[in-house]
């Protein structure tokens, strides 16, 4: 029986103290050999699970990915027990430019053995390189019991399923401020209706404008109100509508979408609701994602709507939590009776077929690794990881952040829904949606926005 | 592509020499030095030069004033720290940007040298060998010069990784020297044409073989080309952002000073003491090369005109 | 890799290239001691070879790659070109080109040609002149950082409170002079105005290199003579001094055009080529790069290419005239 290596307690314990996360204590002080915690309990190793995998010493495994540093510290960790029991070795290498290399890679025929791909749609760009093999067998059955169909889909293209899910994230929340709204009476709303009507409330008040949001993020810039809108097609068509619109079987520029982009232009190109903290409507195109919902801090501004990894920008020492500086509720739906929630994933997507290969895929798509995972980012980053694996105990998290954005995603009334620009092709997932997104913040009309968006569609 | 335009081949008026060029300097300088010549001279410098002094008092600031007051309030509120030099220069932060400023080194150096040995052997053959085809290839060297880097980008990026070198420094160092090649034989072929002939023959008629004339003859005699290009090719690739960018990706492994500093403006704008810094750090380097080899610089500026 | 490692890389390379270069000069010394004539391939071949593998080839490539689809997979002839000239995008892209190549040159000619003068004979003159020419050594990427510092935008607004102090020193002296600050990188069409100061602010150090050096080999007598006739320094501007550096004068103005063509980086890190202000160059890379639309990026990267085209043969036509007279 192993345990977890836990070494970097130092680190976790520094990184945890700095989130100050009052809610939850399972990170701090802990001492190696303290097996008594919850944290490393949940997720003893025993080696005879990865006799299945055979001997597999001598074998190296390659993954590529975009994921850096401090991030990629829990990945390698949670590969440490399949190394030590099965011998083999995982190699993991990352480029912040992987989304651009992984492709050029493909069509050259250079591929690592494994890639984890941030998006569904570069999944399927990929498969027609022709290079990626489909998952096997054991891969499929874990995500079968642990995932569920929509997860499956995203991982499948022509009918062919390629790829199990790995991590994922709520996009669908907005940051505010626990003690301000205590001070001034404002209450979490459970409606759209009662967002606007708590914007409204904000504004009239005059402290601060109640929004602030930003945009900028270099090659990037727009996809902050990308998530925006699909998160209010969403909500105004339904999640039917949202896969029409995602496959475009439904115009670009057609109604739900219209009346989507609309509503988030209620909010965000009002300008006695923005930018609080930050200046007005154009300084949403000019201020980097990262910094924009820091005015929260000052009471500057009081909502912000950003996904759940938005939690790493505040800085040292900030409360994350629900009666704490800053924390996220739920960007509500029209009415309470429906829950669709918006987020993204990554997906581990496999260039060959050697044994060794195939046993990480299968240990990759198992509950065991989910929590080795969640338990390695607890300790090394203090949080900022999960996953929609049925099987993750959610006492491996310790960010309160990341126990809200599981709740919701694990919630059986909830309707999860993809990040759309990464399941629509390039030209218009990362092309003509953030150009557009950022010409309308900037004065475009929601037509002419639209149409031109629908005009790039391939 | 970089900041330094290539250099171009100048026809100066006919019939001057350094005498005259000295006696119209003398002729000139009695009358253009009029007062308001100087006013309008002194005006532009202060003009051109305030946006870099602005970034480089900026450098010094510490951070949270540089978010809240303007760096000419310095004047009477001087507060200096060389904190945001030793956070981009740590050997042990997340954002050092020291790692960058090795592989800038690291790309250089070969960038420069592989395309300057190569171009002289090539221009040497041009210019003082006889074979088939010679002047017709020659024309073809010259006219590659305007192929624009970007028709060969995605195709190359393809190559590199079939033969394994893609986001590998050798990646950066292989596209530079062939972009670099046109140029360097085009300029190096036109100072080895100034050598007067009788020296390359008589060495010939004594015997001398080709290897023997090339380095005993040529290279020494060929020194201040050979710096000028030099200094050139060196402000290219160390100022370049595109090759590095397309080659070497972005990660602290094999990208530059350039791509770091340009994922800094897209990720971390706001961050001026970041930015302000790193800037002076990649300056810094081609500033004094440049200042310091200025004579050179402009000699392989007006490389053309040499020849008159 | 630590940074022993790199330097070593870096050193090993180094060798391994003079270990090439070594064997290649030895044969052809070998064969030349054997009375061999033939060896100029020896010493131009690995420079031939570099060329056509590095630009010749993969020009062609893209080229081909020009008349297909996206993804790369159909061809679909012209449309990637018609697709430039008609999507009001890429129109977008186009009259910003067309902007960047017409408004820097003249500028930056300008700009250097009076500051040649003025600083001409001056004392200190070398001094002046590496004032100005110091931008040319900062990277692109350097430049657009110091402006973008320049333009930096801090909200203003009379109704509100607080009101945040500028540090952009442009919207500083907007403020002292009682006028509202400005987004100068976001406001259309303008803002490719403000990129465009940036390349003029780096290229009017090359243009007054130049033309200083055509201005100090004008014939002393003719300036003594025009002198003595009791010419203003207007006139000797336009009647003598223009037309004695005409031709030097097209060659800065063609090179500088040529740089604006391709320029790429102070797009890219000021404003990403949003807010209307894609040019050519970045437009290819974008396309390339980040919307995943390899035709579309190969076919603006051959229109860079035949946009060159006819700058340069202009260039080496009025070289020739030059020479010939």
């Amino acid at each position: 029986m192993r345990h977890m290596r836990k070494s970097a307690g130092v680190l976790a314990a520094g990184a945890v103290a700095a989130l100050a996360l009052t809610a939850c204590s399972t990170g701090d002080g802990e001492t190696p050999g303290d097996s008594t915690d919850a944290t490393v309990d949940a997720v003893e190793v025993d080696c005879a699970d990865f006799e299945q995998y055979g001997d597999l010493s001598g074998k190296t495994v390659t993954i590529y990915a975009g994921i850096v540093a401090p991030e990629d510290t829990p990945y390698m960790t949670s590969f440490e027990p399949f190394e030590e029991c099965t011998g083999a070795t995982v190699d993991y290498q990352a480029d912040k430019q992987f989304e651009q290399q992984i492709l050029v890679r493909a069509q050259a025929g250079n591929t690592p053995d494994i890639a984890i791909v941030p998006q569904p749609g570069l999944l399927a760009q990929l498969v027609a390189t022709g290079t990626v093999v489909p998952a096997p067998e054991g891969v499929a059955a874990n995500v079968d019991e642990f995932w569920g169909e929509s997860w499956k889909d995203l991982g499948t293209v022509d009918g062919t399923f390629y790829a199990a899910p790995s991590g994922a994230s709520v996009k669908s929340l907005v940051w505010y401020s626990p003690t301000q709204f205590e001070e001034n009476g404002y209450e979490v709303p459970e409606t759209l209706d009662d967002l606007m009507a708590l914007t409204e409330q904000i504004a009239a008040d005059g402290n601060n404008k109640p929004w602030c949001a930003g945009i900028a993020s270099g090659e990037a810039t727009g996809w902050p109100l990308t998530d925006w809108m699909e998160d209010m097609v969403l909500r105004v068509g339904g999640p039917d509508v949202y896969d029409q619109w995602v496959s475009h079987e439904i115009a670009f520029d057609s109604e739900v979408p219209t009346q989507a982009l609309d509503a988030v232009g209620e909010y965000l190109k009002n300008p006695d609701y923005v930018n609080g903290g930050i200046g007005d409507v154009s300084t949403i195109a000019t201020t980097a994602f990262q910094d924009a919902g820091l005015p929260i801090l000052d009471g500057q501004c009081s909502l912000h709507r950003m996904a759940s990894f938005y939690a790493a920008n505040f800085p040292e020492g900030t409360d994350v939590a629900d009666d704490g500086d800053v924390f996220a509720f739920y960007l509500p739906s029209e009415d309470s009776s429906t829950k669709p929630v918006l987020g993204a994933g990554e997906f581990v997507t496999a260039f060959s077929d050697r044994p060794e290969v195939q046993a990480l895929l299968e240990f990759w798509s198992t509950d065991t690794w989910a929590n080795l995972k969640a338990a390695a980012s607890s300790e090394e980053t203090g949080g900022g990881w999960i996953t929609a694996n049925s099987g993750l105990d959610t006492d491996n998290l310790v960010n309160p952040i990341d126990l809200l954005s599981a709740e919701i995603l694990l919630d059986p009334a909830s309707e999860f829904r993809f990040d759309g620009s990464d399941q629509m092709p390039a030209a218009v997932g990362s092309g003509a949606f953030w150009k557009e997104s950022t010409n309308w913040i900037t004065g475009q009309s929601t037509a002419d926005t639209l149409s031109k968006i629908e005009a790039a569609w391939p | 592509m970089t900041t330094t335009p290539p250099p171009v081949q100048v026809v100066l008026p006919a019939g001057r020499s350094e005498g005259d060029v000295a006696a119209t300097v003398r002729a000139t300088k009695r009358r253009l030095t009029s007062p308001w010549a100087t006013v309008a001279a002194i005006v532009l410098a202060t003009v051109w030069t305030i946006p870099t002094f602005g970034l480089l008092v900026t450098s010094f600031r510490p951070a949270a004033d540089i978010n809240s007051t303007g760096w000419w309030t310095v004047l009477t509120n001087p507060n200096f720290t060389l904190e945001n030099y030793r956070t981009v220069l740590a050997t042990d932060s997340s954002q050092s940007l020291l790692p960058f400023v090795i592989n800038s080194v690291v790309i250089a150096v070969p960038s420069v040298v592989l395309p300057i040995f190569l171009a002289t052997l090539a221009a040497y053959s041009f210019a003082w060998m006889q074979f088939r085809g010679r002047d017709a290839l020659f024309v073809a060297v010259f006219a590659l010069q305007v192929v624009p880097i970007q028709v060969t980008l995605i195709p190359l990026l393809s190559l590199y990784a079939d033969i394994g070198v893609a986001g590998t420094f050798w990646a950066v160092w292989i596209s530079h020297t062939m972009f670099g090649l046109p140029l360097a034989v085009f300029l190096l072929h036109n100072f080895m044409r100034e050598i007067p002939g009788e020296l390359v023959e008589a060495a010939r008629v004594d015997g001398a073989a080709h290897v023997t004339v090339f380095f005993r003859l040529m290279l020494p005699l060929l020194k201040p080309a050979l710096a000028a290009f030099g200094i050139y090719q060196f402000l290219w690739v160390w100022n370049d952002l595109l090759v590095a960018l397309t080659f070497a990706g972005s990660s602290n492994q094999v990208a530059p000073m350039t791509v770091a500093l340009f994922n800094l403006t897209g990720t971390r704008g706001s961050q001026w003491f970041l930015l302000s810094a790193g800037a002076f750090v990649s300056i810094i380097v081609p500033a004094i090369v440049f200042l310091a080899l200025q004579r050179y610089f402009v000699r392989g500026l007006l490389a053309g005109s040499v020849k008159g | 890799m630590n940074v022993a490692d790199k330097l070593v890389a870096m050193v090993l390379a180094l060798a391994a290239f003079a270990v090439v270069i070594g064997l290649i000069l030895f044969v052809v010394s070998l064969l030349e001691r054997r009375g061999a004539r033939r060896v100029a391939w020896f010493f131009v071949g690995p420079t031939v070879l570099l060329l056509i593998v590095g630009l010749l080839y993969p020009a062609g490539r893209t080229v081909v790659r020009s008349l297909f689809d996206a993804a790369g997979s159909s061809f679909i002839g012209i449309a990637n070109y018609t697709a430039i000239f008609s999507s009001p995008d890429q129109l977008v892209v186009l009259r910003n080109t067309v902007l960047w190549v017409l408004v820097t040159p003249f500028v930056a000619t300008l700009v250097g040609l009076l500051y040649a003068i003025w600083v001409n004979g001056a004392r200190g003159e070398s001094a002046a002149k590496a004032l100005i020419f110091l931008p040319m050594a900062i990277s692109f990427v350097g430049a657009s950082i110091i402006w973008k510092f320049v333009y930096e935008y801090r909200f203003y607004d009379p109704d509100v409170r607080v009101n945040p102090e500028q540090i952009g020193l442009l919207n500083q002296v907007l403020v002292w002079l009682g006028m509202q600050p400005q987004q100068f990188l976001l406001n259309q069409p303008w803002n490719n105005l403000f990129l465009i100061v940036v390349m003029i602010w780096i290229q009017a150090g090359f243009a007054m290199t130049i033309l200083s050096a055509a201005i100090k080999a004008i014939p002393a007598e003719i300036t003594e003579a025009a002198r003595l006739d009791g010419v203003s320094a207007s006139q000797l501007f336009r009647f003598v001094t223009v037309p004695a550096i005409r031709p030097t004068l097209v060659v800065v103005l063609t090179t500088i055009a040529i740089g604006c063509l391709k320029v790429f980086d102070i797009v890219r890190t000021m404003t990403g080529g949003l807010y209307g202000t894609s040019v050519v160059a970045n437009e290819f890379y974008t396309q390339s790069f980040t919307a995943g639309n390899q035709g579309l990026g190969a076919a603006l990267a051959v229109l860079l290419f035949v946009l060159v085209i006819p700058i340069i043969v202009y260039n080496v036509r009025q070289l020739r005239q030059a020479e010939a007279r």
